[in-house]
């Protein structure tokens, strides 16, 4: 008889399936990610902290996992959820299969036929908690669902802590080294460091714990907030250290959580979106040059700001940069008398399309900007 | 930026004829490239010389000229209609060829036409190798990209190649410069094979010059649909990876979509570089492809090669993600950019944006290798296949056994209840590329094979050989159950098995485990090809089964018709049936039915989801239509399910389906029996007092020999089980009738026919409603009768048939329509010989010829015929204007145009097959050729088939005994033309006679002189000779005669000089030649061709 994995919404609707990796029980928010390629990636983006992910893509697994595309030292997401898992691991890089991967690191999964119909029903109903069981953990529905509701929601989760480096690190810059880079580990994802190096950056990624004085003590040509999982608006302590960095002149580029930091630093609200954005494929339009881009995206909360034009914060005139073509969603701020700008999605890509690598290079251009004034 | 202003007219080239390689997916994109541009309010013009395309009918452009697409032509139809701009980008090669042309020769520039799509610098930098090349080198340079092409090295002498073989690493492609066809070039796997091939390439090339290159055989294939704006904004339509490793041509391999042995590092490269590359080429707007490989060992990558157009595989992705490729180019080429358009399927998106599958799809290859004894079946980098099949499942095994049974071939589908075979013979079988290869790899899996050996062997990923043993183990599981549980139904559904197969494994009929999986409630839910993974709600149902949790089918609200289309594109059901189909989709969506079109051909129209109100993806077979019509009736009532449209496909299911209680509608299954069925057809002939060939059947050669003997030489022979043409000869004695019942199979009769010698073969297309007939068009075909009717040229209306005869055809059309019940179309083939009208067969369906006829007589028969269907009368029709309101086909006025259709042969990729016409179709396509009068319509014909024909030079003529007589007349005018002409010797001896200077030449079998002089085959050869007349005697298996014609025949091909075949053939093309002489073979529309028609509302009547 073939074993049985169980996935409990909180709002009670049950899948079915088999186990995948680790068997136990698992919790967390119930989200679903679209993308058709990068499944290593997504699976070690801190971002995914308590999260169970969905894949909507069948086939998972067939590359099977390798040492060079992780995003961090490990897995992050709670649990996993696909549906046709890979036997075989066809890449001439892979190392091991995905499932030992997840067994390994004690990753609870479930494969089962009705990832479509829980996307359907998380497009409809939002993203909600939900439980992975099998093996010892099964019990009856009602229990599951009652352990499911126990469970801790996303709103009003405060993780960068738990997902953030520990030590300062520091990446050096390939080739010349042109900025110093003070980058706030809030869940950061090993290519961001990596995209800045390759810019002649040196990085020095500090503990979301660093206050505005840790971070302008480097003497940073620029500051960097990461993603990161969670509810920004529980990220007091990240937003008060921005607000000093802001005060202090020095050029500022975030990245999806970062942006929703920023937001909040220029007292904007932030709120979350009923599915968010998961996948390789948002059209993004920089609205200064009209040109769309293809980007990838993780993120469950957004900022909301003015679409109509230029608004007034207290760091001087502001705008939405970027907006998503799909939902008008923000998807990036500037500052327009201060050197900072943010996005909400990802521009170091991994796993998705390099369509706004560009922005590293705007980071470095208002770097030297900054530097020559 | 919005739409451009400055163009008002826009004129777009079609593909022309059917070929292999370029199929009707070109239809589709051109279709609804002209939709688009009508839509936005341009004037549209539209050449296209393909008379069974959806393009051509007149509601889709302005002003419709089916001529030839050659430049000349083309030429004349700027010249008359003055465009603004040209779109060549969505008409294949074919068109963008001719645009080139254009450009080159200037006129465009001289007409004031701008190239819209993709500008000339384009064209020419994606098609040109070497400039290729430099940009592969330009973009991995610049972006630091891994991308590189294909290593190679020219060699002018031994030494040389050796040296570089060393450089290259072996195996090495060896490939001489200016051989003809490939000629001399090969795979050396060692210096022992590169002394020999590269020996022989050198002195087979006329510079001493080969090209060495390194080996990618047996890499990873894939390609990626890219979308271009005029902002640089930049789309990956879609992904895709081929089964089958590098040396198949991707037309003929099995393919994948989305890609699914890449990780995102990897697949990113890829997209890097197509993107930096399509910039660099510099596509301006529009879609392209480009295909790459990967080494599975190091995952160093190659760009082989890119299109700057719309191709097969942008149709393809199109159906595959919902993204409409050539739509959307056509939009975006008159100055929209991909933001400023909507996501048809979500409707809320923009186009902006890439497309994402939370299923996967399969194409299979559909081949005819059946028609064409003696072709090399190998699967090589030169297409073979004929047609293709998509499927669309949630995994990649569902999706794969879908596919593969939606190709109706007799063993395409997996089977496990037969001996497998011997498990080192099957493995080393399948490392040769061919058709069906998968199924013997399955065998091997069956018989032991281990995943490695197989992977040594075909070089099959081992992510897809694995996903077959995933198949091979549910099979297993499947006939080793106790009993057959609704989990375990719904297990190996789930993993794509049909009842059948199911009913297979566990040995019982298909029916009984239909039956029992409905009594399980085990059935297929419809999910919503939405182009987003379900991230957002789908506004349009495009929809494909699966035995998943959610149905996703709308309810509807209008009482529904189902049409079931034709399938995979075959020799004999191609894109006439597709025509018919969206004829009658559109139609009943007008006259307030909601239309379903079920089919699995992603090259059609028919599978554009914008084409009916709903759009099932699935496989033509019983199971699958059944499962279709269910879910259909849970969401609303279903008025009919029409099946004499899409071809015998549809056809073959009526009676099954009638018998499931579905209600089909037109021509009732019993009907359709009493015409198909050789004796009750013969019932009905008889009770109308109408001739047939006298006939019998025989099971033995002995039987065979006495029914011959009765009817008398030459006859007609064909197995009884087949339609269309398989299998069917003509035999002129004892001997090759006893040859050839041997060869057929000894447990199927044979059906022997007289055969009419000398007749007039006619085609009929007609519609009849139970009390009135409408003669749509009487064809008459140009060659002899035993051609098979698609093979053969014919004209319309007849040329040499008087009223007296129409009169007897309408008759004898009206009592077999009234004696077989026809409610619909009826397509009859006669064969009028020495005053007597003989009827070779009925076929109660829309029939090849129906968009011709109507194209022909402005007449929209598919339409009309899908109304009639629905229970509307002729006399309804002709009162509401569908058909005219007086007179028929039968009755087109002296002043009606002549329109000519000619079929197109694939010889050119069978290299070694006899070209010579018989009574089994081959022919993939057919161009029209249209004009006031006879000679300038079959000029026409023979310019879009083939070329235009010579008007002057030499030509050859050898002719069999019985065509002596017929041949004098066109070889006196041929001569009187200015041509020098050449014969062999008995031909020559009779037209000196005759009077006609023909010069002697050498036959084949003679061999070529001593002092030199080359025999006619040579001549061909050495391009010496301008037209060739050939008409084949003797029989199969002979030598001398028979043999000659065949290597005349061969040659002609491998020269592409025109080679006519019959003396009827060469009558036409010798008024077609004098057209040509003459001067002015003028260009005309389709919409002016019918408003003279209309004009002349007189009628001649027949009566």
């Amino acid at each position: 008889m073939t074993e049985t994995a169980i996935l409990v919404l909180e709002d009670g609707r049950v899948f079915n399936g088999t186990p995948y990796g680790a068997v136990g029980e698992t919790f967390g928010e119930m989200v679903f990610n679209t993308g058709m390629t990068g499944y290593q990636e997504t699976l070690t983006d801190p971002s995914y902290h308590r999260q169970i992910v969905a894949m909507t893509a069948p086939h998972i697994g067939n590359t099977g996992v390798n040492d060079e595309d992780p995003e961090s030292t490990r897995i992050w997401v709670a649990g996993y959820v696909v549906r046709e898992p890979s036997r075989v691991s066809s890449s001439w890089r892979a190392r091991r299969s995905l499932d030992d991967a997840l067994r390994e690191q004690g990753v609870v999964g479930i494969a089962m036929p009705g990832t479509r119909a829980l996307t359907r029903h998380l497009r409809e109903r939002g993203a909600m908690r939900a439980g992975v069981f099998s093996g010892a953990a099964l019990a009856p529905v009602e229990e599951l669902l009652e352990r499911v509701r126990q469970s801790p929601k996303m709103a009003g989760a405060d993780l960068a802590g738990e997902v953030s480096t520990a030590s300062p690190y520091v990446l050096s810059p390939v080739g010349e080294h042109r900025f110093t880079v003070a980058a706030v580990d809030l869940g950061i994802k090993a290519m961001t460091p990596e995209r800045m190096s390759q810019r002649g950056c040196r990085v020095h990624v500090l503990p979301a714990s660093a206050t505005t004085a840790d971070i302008l003590a480097l003497g940073p040509d620029g500051v960097f907030f990461s993603n990161g999982p969670g509810d920004p608006a529980t990220a007091g302590f990240a937003v008060e250290a921005l607000r000093g960095v802001l005060d202090s002149g020095t050029p500022f580029f975030g990245i999806c959580f970062g942006n929703q930091i920023l937001g909040r630093a220029l007292g904007l609200p932030t709120y979350k979106l009923r599915y968010g954005h998961r996948g390789v494929n948002q059209p993004v339009m920089d609205r200064r040059t009209g040109k769309v881009e293809i980007t990838s995206h993780n993120h469950g909360f957004a900022v909301d700001a003015p679409l109509d034009g230029p608004f007034d914060t207290p760091y001087g005139r502001a705008e939405v940069s970027h907006v998503n073509l799909n939902d008008n969603c923000v998807e990036g701020l500037r500052l327009l008398d201060r050197p900072a700008f943010s996005v909400q999605y990802h521009p170091e890509a991994a796993a998705g399309p390099h369509d706004a690598a560009y922005l590293f290079d705007e980071f470095n251009a208002l770097m030297e900007g900054h530097r020559r004034a | 930026m919005p739409k451009r202003t400055d163009i008002s007219s826009v004129m777009v080239i079609g593909s022309g004829p059917i070929v292999i390689g370029q199929a009707c997916e070109f239809d589709y994109s051109g279709t609804q490239a002209c939709r688009v541009l009508r839509a936005e309010g341009f004037r549209v013009v539209l050449v296209n010389s393909n008379p069974a395309t959806i393009m051509t009918d007149p509601e889709f452009a302005d002003a419709t000229y089916v001529e030839p697409i050659t430049p000349e032509i083309v030429e004349k139809i700027i010249d008359r209609e003055r465009p603004d701009a040209l779109l060549a980008t969505l008409g294949g090669q074919t068109a963008l060829n001719t645009a080139m042309a254009l450009h080159e020769a200037g006129v465009l520039e001289r007409y004031g036409v701008e190239l819209i799509g993709a500008d000339v610098d384009a064209i020419q930098s994606g098609e040109n190798r070497e400039k290729f090349k430099e940009i592969v080198a330009k973009v991995a340079r610049e972006h630091g990209l891994n991308a590189e092409s294909a290593r190679s090295a020219i060699c002018h002498t031994l030494e040389q190649c050796l040296a570089a073989a060393e450089e290259l690493g072996y195996p090495v492609v060896v490939r001489p410069s200016f051989t003809m066809g490939g000629v001399g070039s090969g795979f050396a796997h060692d210096e022992a094979a590169l002394r020999r091939i590269a020996g022989a390439g050198l002195d087979a090339s006329p510079t001493s010059e080969v090209l060495l290159e390194e080996s990618i055989l047996g890499w990873k294939e894939y390609e990626l649909e890219v979308m271009r704006d005029r902002a640089d904004n930049v789309v990956i339509v879609c992904s895709i990876e081929n089964l089958d490793p590098m040396g198949v041509h991707t037309g003929d391999s099995i393919t994948v979509a989305p890609a699914m042995t890449l990780t995102d590092r990897e697949y990113q490269n890829m997209r890097d570089v197509a993107i930096a590359v399509i910039r660099e080429v510099g596509v301006d707007t529009g879609g392209c492809n480009i295909q790459f490989a990967v080494d599975p060992g190091t995952g160093r990558m190659i760009v082989i090669e890119m299109n700057p157009r719309v191709s097969r595989s942008s149709a393809l992705a199109s159906k595959a993600t919902g993204f409409p490729i050539a739509k959307i180019a056509a939009k975006l080429a008159i100055g929209y950019t991909l933001p400023e358009i909507p996501n048809d399927i979500t409707k809320e998106t923009p186009a902006s944006f890439e497309p994402s599958l939370d299923y996967v799809v399969v194409k299979v290859p559909r081949f005819a290798f059946e028609k064409f004894a003696g072709a090399d079946q190998t699967l090589t980098t030169h297409m073979k296949s004929v047609g293709e099949a998509m499927a669309i499942g949630r995994s990649f095994p569902e999706a794969l056994q879908k596919a593969l049974r939606s190709l109706e071939s007799k063993g395409s589908s997996f089977t496990f209840d037969d001996e497998p075979g011997d498990r080192a013979e099957l493995v080393a079988a399948a490392a040769t590329p061919r058709d069906g290869r998968l199924a013997t790899v399955m065998r091997a899996i069956r018989a032991g094979a281990g995943a490695e050996e197989l992977f040594e062997s075909t070089r099959i990923d081992p992510w897809f050989l694995d996903q077959l043993y995933v198949i091979h183990e549910v099979a297993e599981e499947l006939g080793a159950a106790p009993a057959l549980s609704a989990d375990e139904l719904v297990k190996a559904k789930r993993y794509g098995f049909s009842d059948a197969q199911i009913a297979g494994i566990r040995g019982l009929a298909e029916a009984e485990v239909r039956a029992l999986r409905h009594t399980l409630g085990v059935r297929p839910v419809y999910n919503t090809v939405d182009t987003c993974a379900a991230e957002f709600a789908a506004a349009t149902p495009y929809l494909y089964s699966t035995y998943d949790e959610e149905d996703e089918v709308p309810l509807g609200d209008r009482p529904k018709v189902i049409i079931l289309g034709s399938g995979p594109n075959r020799i004999g059901q191609g894109i006439e049936f597709d025509y018919a189909c969206v004829h009658a989709s559109f139609e009943l969506s007008a006259a307030g039915f909601e239309t379903v079109m079920v089919n699995c051909n992603p090259e059609t129209v028919s599978t554009d989801y914008d084409t009916s109100d709903r759009l099932y993806f699935e496989p033509l077979t019983l199971e699958d239509v059944l499962e279709v019509v269910h879910a259909e009736q849970r969401t609303g009532p279903v008025a009919g399910v029409i099946v004499q449209l899409g071809g015998q496909t549809p056809l073959g299911l009526a009676q099954a389906l009638k018998d499931a209680g579905v209600p089909v509608v037109g021509t009732s299954p019993e009907s359709i029996h009493l015409a198909e069925e050789r004796g009750a057809f013969g019932r009905v002939l008889a009770e109308a007092g109408l001739p047939a060939p006298k006939h019998g059947t025989a099971l033995t050669v002995e039987e065979a020999t006495e029914i011959a003997g009765e009817i008398g030489y030459p006859v007609l022979v064909r197995p009884s089980y087949v339609l269309g043409g398989a299998g069917m000869a003509i035999v002129y004695d004892d001997d090759n009738l006893a040859r050839y019942m041997e060869r057929a199979a000894a447990d199927h009769p044979v059906l022997i026919d007289r055969f009419l010698d000398e007749a007039i073969e006619i085609d009929v297309d007609a519609l009849y409603d139970g009390s009135e007939l409408y003669l749509g068009g009487v064809m008459e075909h140009i060659e002899e009768a035993g051609i098979h009717s698609g093979d053969s040229a014919c004209a319309l209306p007849p040329i040499t048939l008087g009223s007296l005869d129409i009169k007897r055809i309408r008759a004898a059309t009206e009592a077999i329509a009234e004696g077989v019940g026809v409610r619909g179309l009826l397509n009859v083939q006669y064969a009028m010989s020495a005053g007597v009208l003989y009827v070779l067969e009925a076929n109660p369906r829309a029939s090849r010829t129906v968009p011709f006829v109507s194209k022909a007589t402005a007449v929209p028969l598919a339409k009309a015929a899908a109304r009639v269907m629905m229970g509307t009368t002729v006399a309804e029709l002709r009162a509401e204007g569908m058909l005219p309101a007086e007179g028929d086909g039968g009755t087109l006025p002296l002043s009606a145009p002549i329109a000519v259709k000619e079929a197109v042969l694939p010889f050119n990729r069978f290299r070694g097959v006899d070209t010579v016409l018989g009574p089994e179709m081959r022919s993939t396509g057919e161009v029209m050729g249209i004009d006031e009068v006879f000679g300038h319509a079959y000029a026409k014909s023979q310019d879009a088939a083939y070329g235009q024909l010579p008007t002057k030079g030499r030509a050859f003529v050898s002719v069999a005994n019985r065509d002596k007589r017929a041949m004098v007349f066109p070889v006196k005018a041929l001569a009187d033309l200015g041509f020098e002409i050449l014969a062999t010797e008995g031909t020559a001896e009779v037209l000196r006679r005759n009077g006609v200077r023909a010069k002697i030449v050498r036959k084949h079998s003679d061999g070529a002189a001593p002092g030199g002089e080359p025999t006619i085959v040579g001549r061909i050869l050495d391009g010496e000779v301008d037209l060739i007349v050939n008409t084949p005697f003797g029989s199969p298996g002979q030598s001398g005669p028979r043999l000659d014609g065949y290597e005349i025949r061969t040659a002609a091909v491998l020269r592409g000089i025109p080679c006519i075949t019959t003396v009827q053939g060469l009558a036409a093309a010798v008024q077609g030649i004098q057209a040509i002489v003459r001067g002015e073979v003028g260009v005309r529309s389709l919409q002016e061709h019918a408003e003279r028609l209309r004009g002349h509302g007189d009628s001649r009547g027949d009566a």
